[in-house]
């Protein structure tokens, strides 16, 4: 099944939560955010939530900026 | 609000919303050469909030989080700087409030990446959609008297008006514009955002009348990021003293000092 996360395709197997992507990229669950095609998903949804082909995620953190 | 808050009178501390700052000054956490010297930049500066911007976590590595740099203490003010439709600002604003549990942002739309000036009509539309979802919105916005009556009406906290355009450090561009802002609305909570290039440009900015500045350039490309925090910090005081205490009156000519009667002849 292929998503797009961050604009970048990616393949995976089997029919994954959003909770298991989070897991598969290894990233922490903490501080970040995710949307699935433009809708935030609240933290407490994302084992709940399964991938479906073409999603649309995007996984957010925090850098340093000021403006622009 | 809160009772405590409504006590405060916004002569003594910075109000937003419900927040409460003794410091007048916030800064950004971009440009500096290090983490260490961003560290020291902020504890020098005094500054009790300051802004992070949202972007893609990398997926080709793992990252701490660049809030374990920050000090604890800090309030954040998350921004949408990088967005140039009110859509886009608006999903920003939410992703930030999802993962950073707070009500502020800092509302950035931007019109134009040669001058990034704000798109103001995109600013206003996205700041009436954030204050309907209950946000605390600090809209950054060009130094339009008309369209800071615009945001305040659509529930802005506070209103960031530009000084000069981000990351210039030009300094004050437009005294009479934000000395018109601050006479025509003495109640809104205005702070000076962008422009700021040295310790005077500051004071200048709060001599006007600004209840605060938000800056991030002048003290990370300073060469001595803590030192400038620090100037920044007195700067800021020194300013705000000057408003509070009033300035004489200009003159163009003349006015002695010393009694003119009783000089020796």
């Amino acid at each position: 099944m292929k998503v797009f996360v961050n604009g970048e395709s990616r393949e995976l197997s089997g029919s994954p939560s959003l909770a298991d992507l989070i897991t598969q990229l290894e990233l922490p669950a903490t501080r970040i955010a995710v949307e699935l095609n433009r809708e935030v998903v609240r933290r407490n949804d994302w084992s709940g939530t399964m991938l479906h082909e073409n999603d649309r995620v995007e996984i957010v953190h925090f850098v340093g900026g000021g403006a622009d | 609000m809160s009772s405590a808050v409504t006590a405060v009178s916004r002569e003594e501390k910075l109000i937003v919303a419900s927040h409460v700052f003794s410091s007048r000054l916030i800064i950004g956490t971009g440009k500096y050469r290090s983490h260490e010297e961003m560290r020291s930049a902020h504890n020098a500066s005094g500054a009790e909030m300051v802004t992070v911007a949202v972007r893609r976590v990398p997926l080709d590595r793992s990252r701490e989080s660049f809030l374990d740099y920050l000090n604890p203490a800090l309030q954040i003010l998350p921004n949408t700087a990088g967005c140039y439709t009110a859509e886009d600002s608006v999903r920003t604003a939410r992703l930030a409030r999802e993962a950073l549990q707070t009500d502020l942002v800092k509302l950035e739309v931007i019109g134009d990446q040669t001058t990034l000036f704000p798109d103001n009509e995109q600013t206003l539309e996205a700041a009436r959609v954030l204050v309907k979802e209950g946000f605390v919105v600090l809209p950054y916005f060009s130094d339009d008297l008309i369209m800071a009556k615009k945001l305040l009406d659509a529930g802005c906290a506070a209103i960031m008006p530009l000084a000069a355009p981000i990351g210039s450090g030009l300094g004050v561009q437009n005294p009479a514009n934000l000395r018109i802002m601050r006479e025509q609305l003495p109640d809104a909570t205005i702070i000076v955002d962008a422009g700021v290039g040295t310790a005077s440009d500051a004071a200048i900015a709060m001599e006007l009348g600004a209840d605060g500045v938000l800056m991030n350039t002048a003290i990370a490309e300073a060469k001595d990021p803590a030192k400038m925090a620090t100037a920044m910090k007195l700067a800021i005081e020194a300013g705000r003293l000057a408003y509070l205490a009033g300035r004489m009156p200009k003159r163009l000519y003349a006015s002695a000092s010393s009694p003119l009667a009783g000089v020796i002849k």
